[in-house]
């Protein structure tokens, strides 16, 4: 699914239980990760929940690439919209997407906010600065 | 209970909306609520009294230190010991960690500090170092497969293991099992072992006598049982007490002082280097006039049949599976459903306005002996009532919906 596909979907939620329920499909919906791709150097340090993400870079494309898993319903969601604001972009346009900016616009910021440990920030945090070594 | 609505009305925090719902708090585990008189304590104290203690003659300072030094007093009343065996401490943690420290000099290689697989970090990682320093061994009595020490078991491998240091919870963090400790102690000293009892978790729910309990030293934090943050106590049987070496320096603390020699004060003074939590001791002594106030067998069976209430209620949803002694327990239940991570329903709680705490609970040995990545954890004070349960288990309902739909 693409980024707008997303919002298009997240966009008119009419409650928070129903936007967590197309988070959670979502998560359904992200293929799982192969288990020899969860190793310890792809986990994301900061998440309360278990968050693998691996990052790379199609050089003759230069485009983005980006999979990743967690053991949880909800962070596999949210990691997804995440991969979907990723993927595909070059380096250069990734450093310009501002993921809070675009979670705050789908209405996700009241209930997960970074503080509540859903490590959403630690993932663009890995993302971005993975990235910022290629623009 | 019916006194249960009024005292509630004393906990202005419990009266807020979180997410548009009533805030349901079972996370007293976590932290306790303060009642209003705690708070108007610290208040008055900043507003009116503030002045540091033990020093100065004018009137605010002496004003301060006389009412510091008689909540000494209420807490030796309320443990039944002496007041000169109470330490101020910065919490549990720090007790522990004052005593293990203390008991360098007194262990050598192969010497046996024995503690329980149930304990919370902060009774392991002090026990465990302790061992590193000196050579000694860290042996673990085990826990059943629902998280349970077996007394007739754990005496027998007390008697095994002849501890120089036998050091355990009297009520599980993660499971609110009451460990038989007045049992394991007195086999652990007929042994020669000095005993450490953390009642971080208990001392709210059982309200200990400590000179029946008999151990060496007992620890707890003030803001578990309706007081501030930052303050613990560690009691200890005064000869054991004292013979511990300074664990921290400074002022306040000491006799004499030149730059060749300084002679230190004796316990309790002697561990209370610096200027203390003043305006936590005197909330945590309002929080003792609180709990003084109210019968404790009433407020005690009050609370064991909530906990009845929410176990059954719990039970009662297929899936559901609670751990722990679910007949002993001071009001904590730890639960998982099916095999759903409890990060997600802990969220999904939230968004009710449910506080629970989801995860390890700082105990990951009992996790990997109960073979799990973490629980979910409700528990319980004497301010929750059925509509707390009734709340939380809607809550939960819907939110296995959701995660299932």
């Amino acid at each position: 699914m693409t980024y707008q596909e997303i919002y298009t979907k997240l966009e008119k939620s009419p409650s928070w239980q129903h936007s967590y329920r197309e988070i959670m499909l979502l998560g359904k919906q992200l293929p799982a990760l192969p288990e020899p791709l969860k190793t310890e150097q792809a986990r994301v340090k900061g998440c309360e929940s278990t968050v693998w993400l691996h990052i790379d870079l199609d050089e003759q494309q230069q485009h983005l690439l980006l999979v990743g898993d967690s053991d949880t319903r909800i962070v596999k969601g949210l990691l997804s919209i995440v991969l979907a604001l990723y993927n595909g972009k070059t380096p250069m346009q990734a450093l310009e997407i501002n993921a809070y900016k675009e979670f705050e616009k789908l209405g996700l910021i009241k209930h997960l906010s970074p503080s509540r440990g859903n490590g959403i920030k630690a993932i663009v945090d890995t993302i971005q600065q993975q990235v910022s070594q290629w623009a | 209970m019916s006194d249960i609505t009024q005292l509630r009305k004393d906990f202005p925090t419990l009266k807020q909306t979180i997410e548009g719902h009533p805030l349901v708090y079972l996370d007293s585990g976590a932290t306790s609520q303060k009642p209003q008189a705690v708070i108007d304590a610290v208040n008055l104290f900043y507003t009116k009294n503030n002045a540091n203690v033990h020093r100065g003659l004018h009137t605010l300072s002496e004003v301060a230190t006389t009412q510091y030094e008689k909540v000494r007093e209420k807490l030796a009343r309320f443990l039944d010991v002496n007041a000169m065996e109470c330490v101020w401490t910065s919490g549990a943690t720090h007790s522990i960690n004052l005593v293990a420290a203390g008991l360098t000099s007194q262990l050598s290689t192969g010497d046996v500090i024995l503690i329980t697989a149930l304990e919370h970090h902060a009774n392991i990682v002090p026990w465990q170092q302790l061992a590193a320093r000196t050579g000694a061994k860290l042996e673990i009595i085990s826990v059943d497969e629902h998280g349970v020490i077996n007394s007739d078991l754990a005496l027998a491998e007390i008697q095994k293991s002849k501890p120089k240091v036998f050091a355990c919870s009297h009520a599980s963090n993660t499971l609110g099992n009451i460990q038989d400790v007045q049992a394991f102690v007195a086999k652990a000293k007929e042994l020669g072992a000095i005993t450490l009892v953390d009642g971080a978790q208990a001392f709210l729910h059982l309200r200990p006598n400590l000179r029946q309990l008999d151990c060496d030293f007992y620890v707890l934090s003030a803001h578990k049982a309706l007081g501030p943050t930052g303050l613990g106590v560690l009691y200890g049987k005064y000869e054991l007490l004292n013979a511990l070496p300074v664990y921290q320096t400074g002022g306040e603390m000491i006799d004499t002082v030149s730059f060749t020699k300084t002679t230190f004060r004796q316990a309790p003074a002697k561990f209370e280097p610096g200027t203390p939590n003043i305006s936590a001791v005197l909330g945590f002594g309002a929080a003792l006039d609180y709990l003084n106030a109210i019968n404790f067998d009433a407020l005690h069976q009050y609370e064991q049949g909530l906990y009845q209430y929410l176990i059954q209620r719990l039970q009662s949803i297929d899936g559901i599976k609670v751990y722990g002694d679910l007949k002993n327990n001071i009001g904590t239940a730890s639960f998982t459903y099916k095999n759903e991570h409890h990060y997600d329903l802990a969220m999904l709680l939230n968004s009710y306005g449910v506080a629970v705490r989801s995860g390890h609970h700082c105990t990951q040995p009992l996790m990997q002996t109960l073979n799990l990545n973490g629980t979910i954890r409700v528990s319980l004070a004497f301010y929750n009532n059925r509509c707390d349960v009734d709340a939380f288990i809607s809550a939960l309902t819907n939110s296995i919906e959701l995660i299932e739909g």
